[in-house]
């Protein structure tokens, strides 16, 4: 079944052309990544599937609703975690629901609890590392009560080792609500390790120029990053990107 | 409170050396007391004279205290119209800048003349001299919102309203208590002056009565009071920061 179907987007900034007769779909609990170069219109993509921009033709459609120009249609986490100062880490992760209604704190305790930030629970962000600040933004997109969540670039302000830390947090968490996600990166390996499918974007205008389904069952384990196949699977997709 | 005292007694010190070096001066050349009293005398009026003054505190105490709440209600107000009303801010932003520069001590008179001697006029100049700073303070906090975080609150789907009070009025807190700061201590100033147009009680009375019968020791003790007068204000408006805004505090703390 479709989640998000985004048909015909079209979208230029005066004379520069950013995405021109773009087409995919996410299905319900599926995890879609989006490849493609740095200024290819990633989050320009993500910016009119959150409503902050029209596009100049074609459509967006969440469960068979038309959304165009529609915020609040989607849960969003953004590439820096975004928690307000103020609010403790609790009071962060529920703003999402709290924008759209009733919050329920006893659920976002036990997910806090199990990400490892039960301890933290009354502190404010500044008192966390940069990875536990993602896990909450994440937490609290997973909180906010929209059908699908779109991450864009997430974890490209940590450092690696980090970054394997949270994407591994990240398959656990997924494959535990199996949310509806759609994920922009530029690492190759991020999205062959956490999507089911990615779609490979052009660039100038963007278009999806592949689209390519992880052959790889899951739970997936660390070690896949070094199985021959996954190195496969890399080097097509790295042949794709670079021959468009 | 350990902290006051630890960052305290150096300006202590240097005030205490002040006075000694007063006192000694005075004393020394034989200044005249209606010229510069030393600064014992002064103590000794405060105190013989306390019954009759603190009247005159108590009204002045009254009127700042008035004049700044409505001052801070005026300006808070004026500051969250032009935020929300852009049209309005481009408009109206100039006028308020020019409103500073009118003097207040040629308006006061003029407010006299068109309300009377009555609370209106005092209250007037007071909030003239209060809401601008914190009108800029808080406009300035609101419009320095990192768009990261407008960023986030408009695509997770926060209405206009939930924009401000979720994220614009928090975020500029401590702007606004910077201007809140500036306020208090310029509503001591404000209601001295507006006494002097002419009122029945109050800090300023005091000081003209006591300048036009050469009595310069009570001049000295009413420039004392508004001096301790406007600490205590800036002391209130510390303590209410520290309260209100717990997070800053903490993360000074930890840099
Ligand atoms: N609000 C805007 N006004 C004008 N041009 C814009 C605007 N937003 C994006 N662009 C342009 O659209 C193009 C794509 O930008 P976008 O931010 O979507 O790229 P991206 O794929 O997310 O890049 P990155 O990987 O670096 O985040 C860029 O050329 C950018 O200059
Ligand atoms: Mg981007």
């Amino acid at each position: 079944m479709i989640q998000l179907s985004v048909e015909h987007l079209t979208k230029s900034f005066d004379t520069n052309q950013v995405l021109n007769n773009l087409s995919f779909h996410v299905n319900v609990g599926e995890f879609v990544s989006i490849l493609g170069p740095s200024g290819s219109g990633k989050s320009t993509i993500f910016n009119l599937i959150g409503g902050m921009l029209l596009p100049d033709e074609g459509s967006i459609i969440l469960g068979g609703e038309k959304i165009d120009g529609k915020r609040g249609s989607i849960s969003y986490m953004p590439q820096t975690p975004s928690l307000l100062p103020w609010r403790t880490i609790l009071q962060n992760v529920l703003l999402g629901q709290e924008l759209k209604g009733e919050t329920d704190s006893q659920t976002a305790r036990k997910m806090l609890q199990k990400a490892g930030l039960g301890d933290y629970e009354n502190a404010y962000p500044h008192e966390l590392s940069g990875g536990m600040k993602q896990r909450a933004a994440f937490i609290r997109a997973l909180l906010s009560p929209q059908p699908i969540i779109l991450l864009d670039e997430p974890f490209s302000a940590l450092d690696e080792l980090t970054r394997l830390e949270m994407q591994k947090w990240l398959l656990d968490i997924w494959s535990e609500h199996k949310p509806t996600i759609l994920f922009v990166t530029h690492s190759i390996e991020e999205a062959i390790y956490l999507s089911d499918r990615i779609l490979i974007l052009s660039s100038k205008p963007a278009k999806v120029t592949q689209e390519y389904n992880v052959p790889f069952n899951r739970p997936r384990m660390e070690e896949l990053f070094l199985d021959e196949n996954f190195l496969a699977c890399k080097r097509n997709i790295h042949h794709a990107l670079k021959n468009q | 409170m350990i902290n006051v005292l630890r960052k305290g007694w150096r300006p202590a010190s240097v005030l205490l050396l002040l006075f000694i070096a007063w006192e000694l001066a005075v004393n020394l050349a034989e200044v005249p007391a209606w010229l510069l009293p030393p600064p014992t005398d002064i103590v000794q009026e405060a105190i013989s004279g306390w019954e009759g003054f603190r009247f005159h505190l108590q009204s002045t105490v009254m009127l700042s205290l008035l004049g700044f709440a409505i001052g801070t209600g005026i300006g808070l107000l004026t500051a969250v119209t032009l935020h929300l009303l852009p049209f309005i801010r481009e408009s109206v932003y100039p006028i308020l800048i020019l409103s500073q520069n009118v003097p207040i001590i040629v308006l006061a008179p003029l407010l006299v003349v068109w309300f009377g001697f009555g609370l209106l006029p005092k209250l007037i100049v007071i909030t003239l001299v209060c809401f601008f700073p914190i009108t800029v303070a808080a406009l300035d906090g609101f419009r320095q919102t990192p768009d990261e975080f407008k960023h986030y609150m408009l695509m997770a789907g926060a209405s206009k309203g939930q924009l401000f009070w979720k994220l614009e009025l928090p975020y500029s807190l401590p702007s606004l208590f910077s201007g809140l700061k500036i306020s208090a201590t310029y509503s001591v100033m404000g209601a001295v002056i507006s006494e002097w147009l002419g009122a029945k009680a109050g800090i300023g009375v005091y000081m003209t009565l006591a300048s036009s019968s050469f009595r310069t020791d009570r001049v000295f003790v009413a420039i004392f009071a508004i001096m301790l007068l406007s600490l205590l204000f800036f002391g209130g408006i510390l303590l209410a920061e520290r309260l209100l805004i717990k997070w800053k505090s903490r993360e000074s703390a930890v840099k």
